[in-house]
């Protein structure tokens, strides 16, 4: 007996991705008249800071400590790397008070809400682990302090600070690749369910603004 | 690095105390950046998108 091709989980995936997140929701040409405020441009300032983020990492990646320790253009990428995190950290956390003040987990977004604490969580853990892998002293007064802390709520022999391999591949591989995926998922979930209204909003604010 | 960057960045944190409560000027000169962005963020008006 073969399934009826409507239950196959293809269909069923594509059906419910076709009415949660059709491609109209994905990529919408306007959006209403409150999102015209500053405030909501720190999500995508957010984004644009990682981008750099990623890029100049992927540069380190390629060169080398050789390179980047030693040469004046690897400093200077180093140094983007460095200040487009406090960049992106800046920006996430007045992100963060924005969506806060204005209690954007309403109306079915706490996904939106929890992806983005999370995302949080996993960008304090990245940029850790970034301050672990200097190989200078920095690093290693951080990751002596730090195991310690560790120790003592008993995980350090399974993330041990100390461990320069194990510091480098979460740095630049595991949680990279966690805080794309939870960052994608993030932004889709504020697609499919659209930008949040305001506390007060009246019916007539909520028109597309065209 | 060279100039008056230099001479602010090259040395150990200058930390400002209360009580129990300390904090690096740099520090501090980041979350009083932050809290101005948020600030201005709110109160300058957004320049009008397509008409
Ligand atoms: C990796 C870090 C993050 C990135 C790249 C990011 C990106 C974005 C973007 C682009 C938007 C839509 C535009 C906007 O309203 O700004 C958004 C919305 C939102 N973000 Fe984040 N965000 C991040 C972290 C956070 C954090 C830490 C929180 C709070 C815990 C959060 C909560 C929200 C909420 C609730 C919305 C939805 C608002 C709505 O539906 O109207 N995000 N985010």
């Amino acid at each position: 007996m073969s399934t009826p091709t409507h239950e196959m989980w293809t269909a069923r995936l594509r059906s419910s991705w076709q009415r949660n997140l059709p491609i109209e929701k994905l990529l919408p040409d306007d959006q209403p008249a409150y999102v015209a405020s500053w405030i909501y441009v720190f999500g995508v300032a957010t984004i644009a800071a990682l981008g750099v983020i990623i890029a100049s990492g992927i540069v380190l990646a390629f060169q080398g400590p050789a390179w980047y320790h030693t040469s004046d253009i690897g400093n200077f990428t180093n140094s983007i790397h460095f200040w487009s995190v406090q960049m992106f950290f800046a920006f996430m956390v007045i992100h963060l008070w924005g969506k806060f003040w204005m209690a954007a987990w309403r109306g079915n977004r706490v996904r939106t809400w929890i992806t983005g604490a999370v995302a949080f969580v996993v960008s304090i853990a990245t940029a850790f682990t970034g301050y672990l892998v200097q190989t200078n002293f920095d690093s290693q007064w951080i990751s002596f302090e730090a195991k310690d802390g560790f120790n003592s709520v008993g995980v350090g022999a399974w993330f041990t600070v100390t461990n320069l391999g194990q510091m480098l591949l979460l740095h630049v591989a595991f949680l990279p690749l966690i805080l794309g995926v939870l960052t994608l998922v993030h932004v889709l979930m504020v697609r499919r369910r659209g930008v949040v209204p305001p506390i007060d909003a009246v019916p007539a604010n909520l028109e597309v603004r065209k | 690095m060279t100039g008056w960057l230099a001479s602010f960045l090259n040395h150990p944190a200058t930390y400002l105390k209360w009580g129990w409560f300390q904090i690096s000027i740099s520090n501090l000169i980041v979350i009083l950046i932050m809290l101005a962005l948020f600030a201005a963020a709110i109160l300058i008006k957004f320049p009008k998108g397509r008409e």
